[in-house]
């Protein structure tokens, strides 16, 4: 009871700091700069707060906190935008909004699908600041008590979620999830440092592939495709029903279902080495098992956003305890923060475990900053989410190459090679594949994100364990089976069990059709022809390095076993069986006006272009002669949108201090910024 | 303050062995330029830490003060920054690159995705850290100055990879006959200290910087028990104690008392090698190949007056650790013994690692 004689002095001083106009000022400050950072998807906080660095250095601690934490908090809030509005999943906090979010903007609800989100932000934000603030006090041996066993078993309650999402064909799912595991190990492994379907001779392999990448390559060009090609708005008929007030009282009536998942987002938070990437998974799983009606999940359901937006707002405050009390960041951009901290002032704030002993009235400052922060970052994308909203009346045709833009400039961003590109369009390749079979995507997504932690945890948690078992069998138990682990291990059954019986009823893609044998049987065959060259590949590591093998063997015989099933399936069952599903068959995309290949052909030739000539002038092509040629637009709206985009794209860039792609052009000239 | 007097000693001596007279301020004027510092790694390393910490002093003190950004190219372990940065040829003093340890240990190492040769660039700031090694409460009750009393223990380590900078602690064990078996695939030596402190791992190491934050904490309380430094170099290249840690025994010490343990030969020159290459010459900064004298000049007379500062001690003890910053002709004479490593010393460290970790470097 000590700690909290002092805790509330402590509380009180930092609403002392807070409550002062110039630090209220700062902070509304970073929220404004992080919304308009936050519009760039896949960019978010890191960038951000490196732009801030340069003024840290010797800054008042206070001000450059308000002014750093505004600028971190909202980014998870302002990528929903991008989720909702376009299907573009800008940080892996906004996942599996995307899910319901975008459909729900398909049907005209935009409006009332943000200010759900928002709200359900908002609120998570708010209930993680205030668990916090006791939490803080006594979480250091909480969070010591999870250690590695117990981070595998929350990785595998992540990856059980699988099993919700996998759609009509239990087993397409498996495969699918089995599919974005394999390709989160390609590179350079963790451990032994072998590579897996990687070269030196392509160093852009060893290092793997970049979730951002994965993430838009998978969600958002099939959906920016698919709409390129009907050539219509996102709201279907250019209409808007549900304001934003709607979507206030959608969260409202769901408030227990928001209560739960905020709790959800600061538990897992708090444990470092897991941070934002099960998070939503977990909570967007638990609003399905939660719901009666599970029919619309999929299609536009309220509470898909609610239950994902709320957590990942309170996870960004459960990530401060990590971040705080070890130093140990949870994400990309706390990593910068403490790297702030210390120039801040003398520095005299030392993140870590002093933190709570000589600064405890800062520590309380930062949670409840970053709790005001969500306040007025959330109130001002509530008042623009009904403007906002009104881009998915647009015809799509205009906002597509703006689209193709942005991702591509975030995808480069990534890694800033050519390469990036190139990746970006391989994986919207297989999403557009594995969107038009029916094959989950969510479920390719949920493999590839928890790919590392699964075999990061297996392959240490399986060391630890045997050095414990060789010291004495009761040891090596109560290290594998302690009772947190016990208890993961029941939830992730009672998961599964409930998940399996409630697949079928959650369909991510919606109803689609099925059609004759031969393009769904070709592109099992492709898949299973990579799971067979991957395991081959995997295969020929010497076997001192088990641990860079042994998790791609299993998974990737796991994954064949199944891709062989539904081959004999394929061959048994007749035409017309919903294992044959096919877009191209019926519905929206085979009665488009526009064929597959040619839409994506004007992706392809702005990468082409920008391979020869650089990213800005070919994007200044593309953007012309998409106009001209595919939108029929008049010269003068061609130029005008050219000229915006182009400008657009080169203050952002040039505010954030990035560069475009460089092409062969640049490699023979020196030209200057933004053209080199 | 013992810290100052050995950086003192420590510059002065390598001033004199490059036989250098301090650099005349040339004509050169950065007024409204961009120097764009490039490190790479990711926003969130070290490096990123400590050209953060250096380039706004840096901009105050370059003749105009020029704008200096840092800009990030991570990717393949740090070899593809190194690599393009081989290939860049702005002689301007527009561009300014960071190197670490990682980008050094591979080098020396002769890893095959290595396309640059750190000879061809002109190095003009080094500055380094320490490290410390520590036990649980447990073992370290076994310790008594020497690691006679831990032979028989199985070790559990948090490790990065061993071609990694943990090849400098990896090594010291082997050396001292201890059984250390390293868990590979952490994130960061932070990652290592929360592994040990739930008691997974037994034995950790940390920078000074990370020690100082983490660990000291969990000496104080009991539950860590500090065995060795890896030291610190003096003036003419010996190992001394570390400077941050007077109290605590260096690795040379703890060898010598430590039976089986050899303080010459091979061994401990391929040990001595890397660790030179990883900690005390760990971070350095260059100008491109093909610079003029005079931007090397400017830039080596800015260091100066950063170090110069009357607060620089202090500023930069809380951000960057208390260890010499070695400037101009000094910083390439420190590059000089960080790169310059015995071939034997490698062919005993690249047979080490294939025997003990099966890691193969082609």
């Amino acid at each position: 009871m000590e700690t909290f004689a002092t805790a509330l002095p402590a509380l009180s001083d930092a609403w002392a700091l807070i409550l002062q106009p110039v630090v209220l000022g700062y902070l509304v400050l970073g929220v404004v700069m992080g919304l308009a950072v936050g519009v760039f998807p896949g960019l978010g906080g890191i960038a951000g707060l490196s732009l801030l660095l340069p003024f840290m250095f010797g800054m008042d601690p206070i001000l450059g906190l308000a002014l750093m934490i505004g600028m971190v908090a909202v980014v998870p809030t302002s990528d929903t935008f991008a989720s909702v509005l376009m299907g573009i999943p800008g940080s892996s906090a906004s996942q599996a909004t995307v899910l319901d979010g975008f459909p729900m903007a398909k049907k005209g609800e935009a409006a009332r699908a943000l200010s759900a989100a928002f709200a359900s932000s908002l609120f998570g934000g708010l209930v993680g600041a205030s668990f916090l603030t006791v939490f803080i006090l006594i979480a250091r041996p909480i969070v010591l008590a999870f250690g590695l066993p117990e981070m595998l078993m929350i990785t595998i309650l992540g990856l059980s979620m699988v099993a919700v999402l996998a759609g009509r064909i239990p087993l397409k799912g498996l495969a699918a999830a089995g599919l974005g595991l394999m390709i989160g190990t390609i590179g350079e492994a963790d451990a032994g440092g072998s590579l897996r379907m990687a070269s030196y001779d392509i160093p852009y392999l060893t290092d793997g592939l970049k979730l951002v990448i994965v993430g838009l390559g998978i969600f958002a060009i099939p959906e920016i495709v698919s709409l390129l090609r009907q050539d219509r708005s996102i709201a279907k008929g250019a209409s808007l029903g549900g304001g934003w007030m709607d979507g206030v009282k959608d969260w409202f009536a769901n408030i227990w279902l928001s209560v739960r998942c905020s709790i959800i987002g600061v538990v897992v938070g708090v444990i470092p080495g897991l941070g934002g990437s099960v998070v939503d998974w977990i909570a967007y799983g638990h609003a399905v098992q939660t719901t009666k009606d599970k029919s619309n999940f999929g299609k536009g359901e309220v509470r898909g956003v609610i239950g994902p937006e709320s957590s990942n707002n309170a996870k960004e405050g459960g990530g401060l305890v990590p971040t705080l009390l070890f130093g140990i960041p949870g994400s990309g951009s706390m990593a910068i923060f403490i790297g702030a901290v210390a120039l801040l002032g003398s520095g005299e704030i030392e993140v870590g475990p002093s933190m709570l002993k000589n600064n405890l009235d800062i520590t309380y400052s930062i949670v409840w900053l970053l709790a005001l922060a969500n306040v007025v970052g959330t109130v001002l994308c509530i008042a623009a989410s009904g403007g906002i909203a009104k881009l998915t009346t647009i015809r799509f045709t205009y906002l597509a190459p703006f689209l193709f833009m942005l991702i591509s400039f975030a995808a480069f961003q990534s890694g800033q090679n050519f390469e990036d590109l190139l990746a970006l369009f391989t994986i919207g390749l297989i999403g557009i594949f594995l969107r038009r079979f029916d094959w989950s995507r969510p479920a390719f997504l949920i493999g590839f994100v928890l790919s590392n932690p699964v075999e990061k945890f297996t392959n240490q948690a399986f060391q630890i364990a045997s050095f414990r078992f060789r010291k004495g069998f009761e040891e090596g138990m109560d290290y594998v089976f302690s009772p947190i682990v016990i208890v993961l291990i029941i939830i992730t059954v009672v998961s599964v069990v409930l998940g399996i019986r409630q697949a079928k009823s959650i369909m991510a893609e919606g109803d689609v059709q099925s059609g004759s044998k031969r393009a769904p049987m070709v592109f099992l065959l492709v898949i299973a022809g990579y799971l067979t060259f991957a395991l081959i590949n995997a295969n020929m590591i010497p076997d001192y390095n088990m641990t860079d093998k042994i998790i791609p063997l299993v998974i990737g015989g796991f994954s064949l076993a199944c891709c062989l099933i539904l081959m004999v399936q394929m061959m048994r069952r007749p035409e017309g069986d919903s294992i044959f599903a096919d877009k191209e068959v019926a519905g929206e995309d085979a009665d488009a006006p526009f064929g597959l290949w040619s839409t994506l052909a004007w992706f392809g030739g702005l990468i082409v272009a920008t391979w020869f000539v650089g990213f800005i002038l070919a994007l200044i092509g593309f953007l012309i002669s998409f106009f001209r040629v595919r939108a029929g637009a008049s010269w003068g709206m061609t130029l005008v949108l050219t000229a915006c985009g182009i400008g657009f794209m080169c203050l952002m860039a040039g505010a954030l201090n990035r560069d475009f792609p460089p092409g062969l052009l640049q490699g023979a000239v020196d030209l200057p910024w933004p053209l080199k | 303050m013992t810290v100052s007097n050995f950086s003192r000693r420590a510059v002065i001596g390598l001033l004199t062995a490059a036989g250098l007279a301090a650099p005349a301020a040339a004509d050169v004027d950065f007024t409204g330029k961009t120097i764009e510092w490039v490190i790479p790694f990711s926003e969130t390393g070290g490096s990123a830490k400590w050209a953060n910490f250096f380039a706004p002093l840096l901009a105050n003190e370059l003749p105009g003060t020029p704008t200096v950004v840092v800009k990030f190219m991570p990717g393949a372990g740090s070899t593809k920054g190194a690599n393009w940065f081989q290939e860049q040829d702005e002689g301007d003093g527009t561009l300014l690159f960071g190197s670490s340890g990682s980008t050094q240990f591979p080098y020396l190492l002769g890893d095959p995705r290595v396309r640059y040769e750190y000879n061809d660039w002109n190095a003009v700031m080094a500055s380094g850290t320490g490290g410390v090694a520590y036990l649980n409460a447990e073992d370290g009750a076994k310790f008594d100055g020497s690691a006679n009393g831990l032979k028989d223990i199985d070790f559990i380590y948090g490790s990065q990879g061993a071609t990694r900078l943990d090849l400098v602690p990896l090594l010291a064990w082997e050396m001292l006959g201890m059984n250390v078996e390293p868990v590979f695939g952490i994130k960061g030596r932070g990652d290592g200290r929360l592994m040990f402190e739930r008691g997974e791992a037994t034995i950790d190491y940390q920078t000074t910087s990370g020690y100082l934050g983490g660990s000291t904490a969990l000496v104080t309380d009991g539950k860590a028990v500090p065995m060795m430094t890896w030291g610190a170099l003096d003036a003419d290249g010996n190992i001394v104690r570390d400077p941050t840690f007077p109290d605590i025994a260096t690795f040379k010490e703890v060898c010598e008392a430590t039976e089986g343990c050899e303080t010459s030969g091979e061994a401990w020159d391929a040990w001595k090698a890397f660790f030179v290459a990883g900690f005390p010459v760990q971070k350095l900064a260059f100008l491109p190949a093909g610079t003029s004298q005079d931007v090397i000049d400017t830039y080596t007379a800015a260091f100066n007056a950063v170090v110069a500062r009357s607060d620089f001690a202090e500023i930069s003890s809380k951000r960057v650790g208390e260890y010499p910053v070695f400037t101009g002709a000094s910083a390439q004479t420190a590059l000089g013994t960080a790169t310059n490593v015995p071939d034997e010393a490698k062919a005993f460290v690249v047979n080490w690692l294939k025997e003990a970790y099966g890691v193969e470097l082609n």
